[in-house]
């Protein structure tokens, strides 16, 4: 069974899920940033493939994504990374990123090279439904990989419905009408949309992403999804580590306990 | 309203292979919503009669079709200039903010926003925000803010908030980028008036439909002053390209009306300092459509160089990487350097200061291959009023 679909089997609440940029802080962060991660109790992670324009992320994400790409991140690298990861990572890992860089890669080696290193599942912002649906799905499909859609407060009830059936890993709420980081407490009117989501009974599990930034934003997340992801304040507490172990520990701990 | 030509867009939003709509999902509703309405909107009977009024009265059109003897004389065919340079704001951009601020109303939008290079299309929707009385934020380069000063200026004296852009290479590419963010946080009061034929669907063609009016006029006053309504060429400067989409428009099933598009080389097209995105560029994903642009092996966008900021964008709008793909257009290039002393050209040969952008269109016409008889259009999509600095100091002036 795929990694994503076991979690939310075994687990329903309190899912904590952490977003890293790949090639963060250092070109090769990412292998020592999963391994501390899972040995502090993350549930899953997403490995953001770093892009020049990040149009859907804020300044942090996209200060990230230059860094990375300055240390000279590219696919063929991270997949390189990742290659032989499963031997220590048994959590689910998701890659997350903008298109562009795939469809250089070539999106049937892409995948290709997803699958082989133990990758489950792919978030990529700017692929629309209808263009996954036509062009997509069967390769995704032929790789074993799920795709994972974003729901926004913009988004009708007769589409979640829709992106609901063509999923089968897990549905990332958008908290707000926002980039990533932002920094307001969640408040009714997000609490209402949530409920809202809640009530619509999906057959995919839900997580909750942008702007959830501490045990507060997490614990008042989790009450309305199965878990929450936390990008931007993860970013910002491995920047300029000089202990990535300790900086990591203290970060996941403090979201915790 | 939609046409059979393999140039336009089909019914999906796309030209060939280019365009579409890849948006995050955080764009859908909007995005959708101009899908579905756009051209209902735009050929309502009201709608058009607004529209042609305000380009009319307020934009001051038909803009003239100038037959330039001194310079025709001097290239040694029959040049006839579209002076875009004389509509309200001195360029072309106009037209499309006229057309985008009536359709925003429509849409029950009370914000605007909008990116720019330049400064024409920043000032341009200024200028319609203050005449609707709309609040407008323009996002601009840090570096164009420097070079294109007194835009900034205009912008700010017509009531529009500049807020720059400090990210990547500080130009055209990043101002969009933060005016895309603008829109994802603020999707329920705002529109977003993309300022040429990029950004996904329907963008492209609609902003293609609005600049269209250049190409109709051409035809009309081409025919009472020649007799023939269609030229041998139609040559316009390609950043994002709306001026060179509005002048190609009505031409682009004409398969006898050669298409030149001319794109800024920068200090060269091999220099790494460029902007000549058909030589330098590949088929990507960039600011939400399929198309044409510089990026490195990985997909990275590359920062694109061009002494003037209109044309320094990475990519082209997906109407014309098909043109480009297709064989259907003729992509030239012209450097810092050769448009500079074009600018000079135009100046002392016809008394018409270009904009630096526009002076890449007139800095290719002894390359295009024009006889003696051949009619030859170029668009002159704006004044040089605002690069005058940048005149006077590479010029020497």
């Amino acid at each position: 069974m795929n990694r994503i679909n076991n979690l939310f089997q075994t687990k329903q609440k309190n899912i904590l899920s952490v977003f890293c940029t790949a090639g963060f802080p250092e070109l090769n962060s990412i292998v020592p940033v999963l391994e501390e991660l899972q040995n502090n109790g993350v549930d899953m992670v997403e490995i953001g493939m770093p892009f020049s324009d990040p149009t859907a992320d804020g300044p942090v994400i996209q200060y990230s994504n230059n860094i990375a790409i300055n240390n000279g991140m590219s696919l063929k690298i991270l997949f390189e990374q990742l290659k032989g990861v499963r031997a220590k990572i048994h959590i689910p890992l998701v890659l997350m990123g903008y298109i562009n860089p795939a469809l250089q890669y070539g999106i049937d080696n892409f995948l290709r090279d997803t699958h082989a290193c133990g990758i489950d599942g792919i978030i990529i912002p700017d692929l629309p439904m209808y263009e996954y649906e036509n062009f997509y799905k069967n390769r995704f499909d032929e790789h074993h990989l799920k795709n994972i859609f974003l729901v926004t407060p913009q988004t009708s009830k007769e589409r979640i419905r829709r992106i609901d059936a063509v999923s089968d890993a897990f549905i990332y709420i958008v908290s707000s009408n926002a980039i990533t980081g932002g920094s307001a407490n969640i408040e009714e009117e997000q609490k209402e949309y949530f409920s809202r989501i809640k009530k619509m009974e999906l057959k995919n599990p839900l997580v909750i992403g942008f702007g959830i930034r501490d045990k507060k934003t997490f614990d008042t997340a989790c009450n309305f999804a199965n878990g929450a992801i936390i990008g931007t304040a993860f970013i910002n507490a491995i920047d300029k580590s000089k202990n990535l172990k300790e900086d990591i520990q203290h970060f996941i701990q403090s979201i915790k306990n | 309203m939609k046409n059979d030509s393999k140039y336009q867009v089909d019914d999906k939003g796309y030209y060939g292979q280019f365009g579409g709509a890849y948006i995050p999902e955080m764009l859908h509703r909007n995005i959708e919503e101009l899908q579905l309405r756009y051209l209902e909107i735009i050929y309502d009977e009201t709608f058009q009669k607004e529209f042609q009024s305000l380009l009319k009265d307020y934009v001051g059109r038909p803009t003239p079709l100038y037959f330039a003897k001194r310079i025709s004389d001097h290239f040694n065919t029959n040049i006839y200039l579209k002076r875009e340079d004389l509509c309200h704001t001195g360029a072309h951009k106009i037209n499309n903010t006229v057309g985008q601020i009536l359709l925003a109303k429509r849409l029950g939008k009370t914000r605007i926003i909008a990116e720019t290079g330049a400064g024409q299309h920043g000032v341009a929707t200024a200028t319609v925000c203050a005449l609707m009385g709309m609040p407008c934020i323009v996002y601009m380069g840090e570096v164009d803010i420097e070079r294109q000063s007194a835009n900034v200026k205009r912008m700010k004296m017509l009531g529009a908030e500049v807020r720059p852009a400090t990210s990547g290479s500080k130009t055209l590419k990043d101002a969009t980028n933060e005016a895309m963010r603008d829109w994802i946080a603020n999707p329920v009061d705002t529109h977003y008036i993309i300022g040429s034929v990029v950004g996904p669907h329907p963008f492209p063609d609609m902003v293609a439909r609005f600049q269209s009016v250049i190409s109709e006029e051409i035809k009309k006053q081409l025919l009472e002053k020649t007799g023939n309504e269609n030229p041998n060429f139609v040559v316009a400067c390609v950043g994002g390209g709306s001026n060179a989409a509005g002048a190609y428009y009505h031409f682009l099933d004409n398969e006898d009306v050669k298409i030149v598009a001319v794109e800024a080389a920068g200090h060269g097209v091999n220099s790494g300092k460029s902007a000549a995105t058909t030589i330098l560029g590949k088929p990507g994903v960039l600011h939400g459509s399929k198309t044409l642009f510089m990026q490195t092996e990985d997909g990275q966008v590359v920062e694109p160089h061009s002494i003037s900021a209109g044309l320094d964008y990475p990519g082209i709008g997906p109407v014309h990487a098909n043109l480009f793909e297709s064989k259907r257009g003729i992509f030239l290039s012209a450097t810092d350097d050769e448009s500079l002393q074009a600018a000079m050209l135009l100046s002392k040969l016809e008394g018409i200061i270009p904009a630096l952008e526009t002076a890449h269109a007139i800095a290719v016409i002894d390359r295009i291959g024009a006889k003696k008889d051949d009619v030859v259009v170029v668009n002159l999509s704006g004044r040089g009023d605002k690069d005058l600095d940048t005149y006077v100091r590479e010029l020497n002036l």
